[in-house]
């Protein structure tokens, strides 16, 4: 669980990028962050994992404040996968990659290698075990990089822009990969742009502008405020945007998902027949 | 009239075991809005830099058949010959941005070129103006932000004023509304400009609606060419991973449970609405 | 973000900031001759007092003074060397000229710092690599020197953000003795080595595409042109070189010593 009450951060710059901030993860949750380049977002995740302290205010991982232990404590417990792979890949083969955060968190040799080969096989890998990850296309590397952090298997974790550079077929993969670890109970945040990607997964949204949340709640109600999304420089997703303009039909306006947009739109189509 | 003519392209990068792109051939004419799709590592990027001749000339590698470009033989010419008749927008606006300040930038091409300083101001007013960053001009590229970085580096390919723009993912790396921004750019200097536009973009719900040829690749080859909306009712291409709009796949789903709202198959969420106002409407 | 903002570099503005570069750098060699000539403590006091008005006009005082407080460690270094080393050259005995020489060492090296700071304060690095640009020297110079001013706040924050994602996987970079500590930074070195590559390769690909190397002579979009300012610069430039020159060939011995001075006002 991960909690933070009225958290403030200022860079050196004295530039305020986190104004109040406050909120409780629970464990289970999955949660997607959303807001335009520079509202905080990425400030505020890392706050999850003490790579930043808050200048005021406290945030709590498991009940521990995060300003009374060290980033590597705390890295056992929330995983976090940053957007570009190529800021962690060093090694000269996957495994070792895999093996990286393992060895320094002090894992035993035996959990090492039974570790490795788990998270190879979970995300289809394992062919190239011994190959260098720079030779790897960038869906592959992306998904060595989240191979790395799941391998110690944290409770929570944090995924900035997974879906950036992804084709269609990744994207639908990396999904279906959320909900494993959601059925796992795992706690999942991302922060996204992606507005599609996010009306597929349904996760509760939360909206930050200008340092502060203005909105948290279902995909479903925050994804079809056009008013909300606009201040906020997001474009509806596209179901959103056909009822959007169906408004005047008087069909419901809070629908994000294709199954559902099909039924209401048959069953109206039914009604005037 | 053809702009780009590619036969039997095979090309193999230097080292490479299987090559990249296996016996392609293309058509595009001249004023065309051609939009590439195919899943990641399908050969996409590496047709964008035969356009240039980036491909055979910076890359190396083993290059067979023929690419004719603007009536040019890639082969026979320079990159930089070739960079006055085609312009080549990447994908991380930042590794495309060198100078100090955004005119600068835009600058940089006819630089290279030796224009006189005259002609140079006029062209460099007119990119800015086209690309809608005049007022930016003398920023430094610190100072903007990733969509107004890549609206510098399209004014400033546009300043060479080539036949061609090439754009590779231009908007991988921006929020969906920067990336829409980005997008009426390029349709705009494809209407109003006759530049003719090559595309490549894996989110077809925001970009389908401007093209007039799509292209869908696959392990280095052309699957499926023509008008998106033929391409768009055929089954076979989502089995390659390609991202069908909302919008179609939802006209689709209606048609299939007997709802069969227009005989047009719609590309985006408006065309989809209107239409469905029309018939739902009583 | 951050700690590396100061290396990011913005365009200012001052009637100082204008000035073509090329001006003011023989202007800081003027200064900086003069300075070596004299070691006396009212010329170089004189020589000091020179630049406020610039530093006033560039509006960049808080910058200068920060800049006056870093040099001030050596500047103490040099002070004490100096009055150590009369102190036991002369027999453990010290006269109150030792004490000035030593000041007007140390007020040299002061003027030579301070004179080279005033330039960098108030030259943006767009212009002054125009400058190198607009100079005989060869353009890939001048435009290695942009490329670096352009990417080096870059490399900063992608170190910064490598350093975060390997302290997320539980890298302790202060842990260790001194050969693992230097061992600990080779999962940060990598990744950055393997971008900056990268990086390039895409800088040169896009430079390709944009007719790099087209034609024999390259021309430029912005032309330095000498302008009011800079006219008044070279003159006082010229002025304070011949003042130098004249006191040094015919009054040197004349300049009066602090302490004759103060001992003369007492």
């Amino acid at each position: 669980m991960i909690t933070l009450k009225d958290v403030h951060f200022s860079y050196a710059n004295n530039i305020e990028a986190l104004k109040g901030i406050s909120l409780t993860i629970n464990d289970g949750d999955f949660i997607a962050i959303m807001g335009q380049n520079g509202a905080g977002k990425t400030t505020f995740i890392k706050h999850f994992n003490g790579l930043l302290k808050p200048s005021s205010g406290t945030v709590h991982v498991n009940g521990v404040e995060t300003t009374k232990t060290s980033v590597a404590m705390l890295a056992r417990n929330i995983g976090f996968v940053f957007q570009n792979p190529d800021n962690q890949l060093f090694s000269e083969t996957v495994e070792d990659e895999i093996a990286f955060a393992l060895k320094n968190f002090g894992f035993d040799k035996e959990t090492i290698e039974k570790r490795v080969t788990w998270a190879l096989d979970f995300l289809s890998l394992t062919q190239y075990r011994k190959t260098s990850p720079f030779l790897l296309s960038g869906g592959e590397r992306k998904r060595v990089a989240l191979a790395s952090v799941l391998a110690w298997d944290p409770e929570t974790l944090v995924l900035d822009e997974p879906t950036i550079g992804q084709d269609h077929e990744q994207k639908e993969k990396l999904r279906q990969f959320i909900m494993q670890l959601q059925a796992k109970k795992k706690t999942v945040v991302m922060v996204t742009h992606d507005v599609e990607f996010v009306s597929e997964c349904n996760p509760r949204v939360i909206l930050i502008r200008d340092g502060k949340i203005v909105a948290d709640g279902i995909a479903k109600d925050i994804l079809t405020n056009s008013k909300l999304l606009k201040e906020s420089s997001i474009v509806l997703p596209q179901i959103a945007q056909i009822f959007t303009k169906l408004s005047p039909l008087g069909l419901p306006a809070d629908i994000i998902d294709l199954d559902e947009a099909e039924t209401v739109i048959l069953s109206k189509a039914k009604k005037e027949a | 009239m053809s702009i780009i003519e590619i036969s039997d392209l095979v090309y193999t990068y230097p080292g490479a075991s299987k090559p990249s792109i296996d016996g392609l051939s293309l058509n595009i004419e001249k004023g065309d809005f051609v939009l590439i799709t195919g899943p990641s590592g399908c050969g996409k990027t590496s047709l964008c830099r035969t356009f240039n001749g980036l491909i055979p000339h910076f890359y190396s590698g083993e290059l067979k058949g023929q690419i004719i470009v603007a009536g040019q033989n890639i082969s026979g010419k320079k990159t930089f010959d070739l960079a006055k008749h085609v312009g080549l927008v990447f994908q991380n606006p930042e590794n495309q941005l060198f100078a100090l300040s955004v005119e600068k930038d835009v600058a940089f091409g006819l630089e290279n070129l030796g224009m006189s300083r005259d002609e140079m101001r006029k062209r460099v007013d007119w990119a800015l103006n086209l690309a809608g960053i005049y007022d930016l001009r003398e920023r430094s590229p610190h100072e903007v932000s990733g969509g107004q970085q890549q609206r510098v580096a399209i004014a400033s390919v546009l300043a060479m004023q080539p036949e061609i723009i090439v754009l590779d993912e231009p908007t991988s790396f921006l929020d969906p509304l920067s990336a829409e921004r980005i997008f009426e750019v390029i349709y705009k200097l494809n209407q109003e400009q006759g530049i003719t536009v090559v595309l490549v973009e894996h989110r077809l719900d925001l970009t389908v609606k401007y093209a007039n040829h799509l292209v869908v690749m696959d392990k280095g080859k052309i699957c499926f060419e023509g008008n998106p909306r033929d391409l768009l009712c055929n089954e076979e291409i989502s089995r390659i991973g390609v991202g069908i709009p909302k919008a179609t796949l939802l006209y689709k789903k209606l048609k299939a449970a007997g709802f069969d709202i227009n005989k047009q198959i719609p590309l985006s969420s408006d065309e989809i609405a209107d239409q469905l106002l029309k018939v739902l409407r009583p | 973000m951050s700690v590396f903002d100061g290396l990011k570099f913005r365009k200012v503005s001052s009637p100082i900031h204008n000035l073509d570069p090329r001006i003011k750098f023989i202007y800081v060699i003027a200064i900086f001759i003069s300075a070596i000539l004299f070691h006396q403590i009212l010329p170089l006091a004189i020589l000091l007092l020179i630049q406020l008005p610039f530093v006033f006009l560039a509006r960049v005082q808080k910058q200068w003074i920060r800049s006056l407080r870093g040099a001030a460690f050596l500047a103490t270094f040099i002070f004490i060397i100096n009055i150590l080393t009369k102190f036991f050259y002369n027999n453990w005995t010290l006269t109150a000229l030792d004490i000035e020489t030593a000041i007007g060492m140390t007020m040299r090296f002061i003027v030579l710092v301070e004179s080279f700071s005033v330039f960098f304060l108030t030259t943006s690095p767009d212009y002054l690599g125009l400058a190198l640009e607009q100079s005989r020297m060869p353009y890939e110079f001048s435009f290695a020197f942009t490329t670096a001013v352009r990417f080096v706040p870059v490399l900063a924050e992608e170190a910064q953000t490598i350093m975060d994602a390997q302290k997320a996987r539980g890298l302790e970079l202060e842990k260790g003795n001194i050969l693992k500590r230097i061992r600990n930074y080779i999962p940060i070195l990598i990744p950055l080595i393997v971008s900056a590559i990268r990086r390039s390769l895409e800088l040169a690909e896009a430079m390709e595409s944009r007719a790099w190397g087209a034609a024999k002579k390259r021309t430029n979009l912005y032309l330095l042109k000498l302008h009011k300012g800079d006219c008044i610069l070279i003159s006082v430039t010229a002025l304070i070189l011949l003042v130098t020159i004249y006191v040094r060939l015919f009054l040197f011995s004349s300049i009066p010593l602090m302490n004759e001075l103060i001992s003369r006002l007492i």
